[in-house]
């Protein structure tokens, strides 16, 4: 007996022959998430520099990272949602609030009136990621009923009650103004936030979490990524394109819209957790509109479905108000401090212009950032022709 | 019953307040399918320049509120021109967004503007009430509010129904490209309806300042209730907006006079959301409204 050993999809890595990187001779090389060597080069360096940077750089920066890699989850999730099916939420604040308030309930010590479990964060971190997408699947039904606009007010409404149950469940989220403190990030014994001795090297406190915020975003991201272009992804997009189309070619509507809102919820539930964790104190405050607005600014300006997108947006977004900062020392008319000098503060001038950004890329490049970023590369591939 | 009557008169007061945002809205919906989110900023600026024009210029009252009805109408048209007509024939939903833009741009705008005190409008009726109907107190203002509101619901109405303008813009409702061939122009119809939308906005910052109550740029979030209003009555209907917004205040001003006695249950302060509550429950029931028309879907 003979066995056929060529037909075997073996682990044989794509031949790729020089000069021809776009010649693919298998299916995997070209379903590669990473399908081209410019693609993966640049993950590579991306990923390198990512590790090396927490090391060199001040805290604040780390902090600031860090910040970029949470929001990032939280995008890519409303992206799932508003994005891939097309399901426009106001209501990702709550799904925020929810996950954060979950961890701070699970993760933190009892203190007065204040009910805590003083779990790790091994069990919080799920935890607030289920306990948002068990809502978020109770709510779905709901949402699935009504389309468009309706469905933006309808989220939007449910940001309003949202805030109101977290200022009124005082013994689990401290009530307004006072809040309560995070979950503590503790993963078998070991403080996240604490200056730590691994395998011989001495790590800050607030490289460790950097890294484990980073970890999860990558694979939070692959997932998302992956979802995206499964059965699941392309059910989304037919929903999207034209929710009549699809249910007639046999996507199950409900279920589709109940299954995007799930998974977006569990996205802004982890990142709610995770964004309490670096804000060190929450409280019902945090979770209004304006927070549902941020996210919804992140993936427009970053790029509608699309993961990488989402990540630029929330980048932008988060480091924004630190490049506005900076610019006070150029421009004279913004002021630093209270509202009476100079033009504009520091915080008008950013809100401004957020909401401006927000105008500009819907009127200029409904793409976002990732739309420039494939005129200019399809510029360059196409180089010297025009396309 | 005279406590009844006080907190139903409070509650139509605070309905009719919706009722004009509300107008706001569903004249820029009917008009361009767009849901305006930046009608509470315009409210806001309302407020803003009826008590600038009375503080710093010495208007009149009545003559402050006109000019600042027309300043929010000038900036309701300029918005629509530089933010909005460009978003023509794009998904209603990416334009809703343009809006969302906007709301900031103008609240941070009026945040700047009116800086870090609050101001009032400087109504002539103040803290004034009247007393009828042997203990039935109600608010001057309250009164003057309501009466505003009935006034600008007929004006809009008989504007609509029976002016040569009114019609053009009913038609461009009905079918933008139609209208276009019989003549109308539509992209001036769009910004009229801004502009119509900025006026109510204008009058509704007033109506919100009378009687005491201080403004901020904060207020844009309780005229921000305007929107459980337009889902009650229907998103393109003014008779909607208007029994829409009574109904929705005078649920919110029961609950408030109520407030002690519910708080063990749902707790306190719980008349903030019922309006959002409402809404909810009439977008599960009756997606379209009191009033609205149902949406057609041809595949």
């Amino acid at each position: 007996m003979t066995a056929q050993p060529k037909l075997r999809p073996g682990r044989r890595r794509a031949v790729t022959l020089r000069g021809r990187p776009e010649l693919y001779t298998e299916y995997a090389a070209d379903q590669a998430l990473l399908n081209t060597p410019a693609k993966r080069r640049f993950a590579a360096v991306l990923l390198v520099a990512l590790v090396v940077l927490p090391f060199l750089l001040d805290r604040d920066i780390n902090g600031l990272l860090t910040r970029v890699f949470i929001t990032s989850i939280g995008a890519i999730g409303l992206n799932l949602v508003s994005g891939y099916a097309g399901q426009v939420s106001l209501g990702h604040a709550f799904f925020l609030g929810l996950g954060a308030f979950t961890a701070a309930f699970l993760g933190s010590e009892p203190s007065g009136s204040l009910r805590g479990l003083g779990l790790e964060m091994w069990v919080w971190l799920p935890a607030s990621g289920l306990v948002a997408a068990a809502v978020g699947a109770l709510v779905a039904p709901l949402a699935a009923r009504v389309r468009g606009l309706y469905l933006g007010i309808l989220t939007l409404g449910l940001v309003f009650v949202g805030d109101h149950l977290f200022k009124e469940m005082r013994t689990f989220t401290g009530g307004p103004g006072i809040g309560r403190r995070a979950a503590a990030p503790i993963i078998g014994g070991l403080d996240l936030f604490r200056r730590q001795t691994i395998l011989g090297v001495e790590v800050e406190g607030d490289v460790l979490f950097y890294f484990v915020s980073l970890l999860l975003l990558i694979v939070l991201g692959v997932a998302a990524r992956n979802l995206a272009r499964s059965k699941v992804g392309r059910s989304f997009a037919a929903v999207r394109d034209r929710d009549i189309a699809a249910e007639v070619m046999g996507v199950p509507l409900v279920r589709t819209k109940v299954l995007a809102f799930t998974l977006s919820s569990f996205y802004a539930g982890v990142c709610g957790a995770l964004l309490a964790v670096l804000y060190g104190t929450i409280v019902p405050e945090n979770f209004g509109l304006l927070l549902s607005v941020d996210f919804l600014a992140m993936i427009l300006i970053g790029g509608v479905a699309t993961i990488s997108g989402s990540i630029v947006g929330a980048a932008f977004v988060v480091l924004l108000p630190r490049l506005v900062q900076s610019l006070t020392d150029v421009l004279p008319f913004i002021s630093r401090g209270g509202t009476t000098e100079g033009l504009f503060s520091v915080d008008q001038l950013q809100g401004m212009l957020f909401g401006a950004l927000i105008i500009a890329f819907l009127v200029l490049e409904p793409r976002g950032l990732y739309g420039l970023w494939l005129r200019v590369r399809n510029y360059w591939k196409a180089w010297p022709f025009s396309y | 019953m005279d406590d009844l009557l006080t907190t139903l008169i409070r509650g139509l007061a605070q309905g009719s307040f919706y009722a004009l945002v509300a107008a706001g809205f569903v004249v820029i919906y009917r008009a361009t399918d767009v849901v305006n989110f930046a009608q509470p900023a315009l409210m806001v600026m309302g407020a803003y320049f009826t008590a600038l024009f009375t503080h710093n210029y010495n208007f009149p009252f009545w003559l402050s509120v006109i000019a600042a009805m027309v300043a929010v109408a000038l900036i309701g048209a300029v918005s629509e021109r530089v933010a909005l007509r460009p978003m023509v024939g794009e998904p209603p939903f990416s334009a809703a967004m343009v809006t969302v833009g906007l709301f900031l741009v103008l609240t941070i705008v009026a945040n700047r503007l009116i800086g870090s005190n609050v101001i009032s409008v400087g109504d002539p009726w103040g803290l004034e009430t009247a007393t009828f109907l042997g203990n039935v107190r109600m608010r001057v203002a309250d009164g003057w509010g309501i009466g505003l509101t009935i006034v600008a619901f007929a004006a809009v109405g008989l504007f609509l129904t029976r002016s040569r303008i009114g019609l053009a813009m009913r038609a461009t409702s009905l079918d933008q490209e139609v209208a276009l061939a019989q003549g109308i122009n539509v992209g001036r119809m769009f910004g009229l309806s801004w502009a119509l939308a900025g006026g109510l906005a204008g009058l509704a910052g007033m109506v919100y300042g009378s009687g005491g109550t201080a403004v901020d740029h904060t207020s844009a979030f309780v005229a921000l209730k305007a929107l459980p209003v337009i889902i009650l009555g229907g998103l393109d209907s003014l008779k909607g907006a208007y029994i829409g917004g009574l109904i929705i205040g005078v649920a919110e001003a029961f609950t408030r006079a109520n407030a002690a006695s519910l708080s063990g249950v749902v707790g306190a302060n719980v008349d903030v959301v019922v309006p959002y509550l409402i809404m909810l429950i009439v977008l599960m029931v009756k997606p379209y409204g009191l009033f609205g028309t149902p949406e057609v879907q041809r595949v």
